[in-house]
């Protein structure tokens, strides 16, 4: 068993990659910063709107700026210290491996399904050794108990894999919490898992 | 056979089928995917080519957009 202590220095050796700074990046990354991973690296090229703020981990007043830039403002009025990444750009296959190939876990924060297959096809092709923590299926509210984490060896997806964002199915603040969050747990559970204690101390 | 699809046991008439052949008879027809036999990656391209046989451990994961 690890004590908090131990916990916090594996933790602030860890480098974790977040592609998309939306619903499920934005929430993902302020559990982490607040864990005290050691180095987040963010990237996403939108910019937050009025719609986000249901949901999002943003401010009204910051409605017009890019997320990288708003996620780092307020990443760092929670730990003043944490060592931040910020990539303004669209993540692809191209520039993918540039951003997240040094890290220990990737965590997989899309919005569009396509985006999330390419992604995932990508780093399970190319990085297979790196565990890639992704969402899929959190629209709407309740029915909380088919929400759960897929692992195939590397690969972990979170979420109910079902429910798709629609009109009348939208995104709200809760049930996009909850699914952040398990990536987040999925993240520090990888981490603590895989601590070495001889070499993490 | 007998395979384990999204965790579940299930039993196929035959001693092996594609892949796509299993999501036609489970009506899988969902747009984006990730399919994995045995903890590996199976694109697309490979659907209809990969056999599944008794004991195989196959996963089929619906992406669905929203985050």
């Amino acid at each position: 068993m690890l004590n908090f202590n131990q916990i916090k220095t594996i933790l602030s050796k860890k480098v974790v990659g977040i592609a998309g700074a939306g619903g499920l990046g934005s929430n993902c990354a302020s559990s982490l910063v607040r864990c005290g991973i050691g180095k987040l690296i963010i990237a996403d090229f939108d910019i937050v709107s009025e719609l986000n703020l249901n949901r999002q981990f943003y401010f009204k007043d910051q409605t017009g700026m890019f997320k990288v830039d708003a996620l780092r403002d307020n990443l760092l009025r929670i730990n003043p210290l944490c060592m931040l990444q910020m990539h303004n750009a669209k993540v692809t296959q191209d520039n993918a491996g540039i951003m997240f190939s040094t890290c220990d876990v990737v965590v997989e924060a899309f919005d569009d399904a396509s985006q999330k297959q390419m992604l995932i096809e990508y780093m399970l092709t190319c990085y297979p050794e790196i565990p890639l923590v992704a969402a899929s299926g959190m629209a709407g509210w309740g029915n909380r108990e088919s929400l759960k984490v897929i692992t195939s060896g590397n690969l972990y997806v979170c979420g109910d894999s079902s429910s798709e964002v629609s009109a009348d199915n939208p995104p709200i603040a809760p049930r996009v919490g909850i699914v952040s969050n398990m990536q987040a747990d999925v993240v520090i559970e990888i981490l603590l898992r895989n601590a070495n204690l001889n070499r993490d101390f | 056979m007998k395979i384990i699809l999204n965790n579940r046991s299930e039993e196929f008439a035959g001693d092996s089928l594609t892949i796509s052949q299993i999501m036609e008879i489970k009506s899988f027809y969902f747009k984006m995917l990730v399919v994995r036999l045995n903890d590996t990656l199976i694109k697309r391209d490979e659907y209809a080519s990969t056999q599944v046989k008794d004991g195989d451990d196959l996963k089929i994961i619906h992406l669905v957009s929203g985050g």
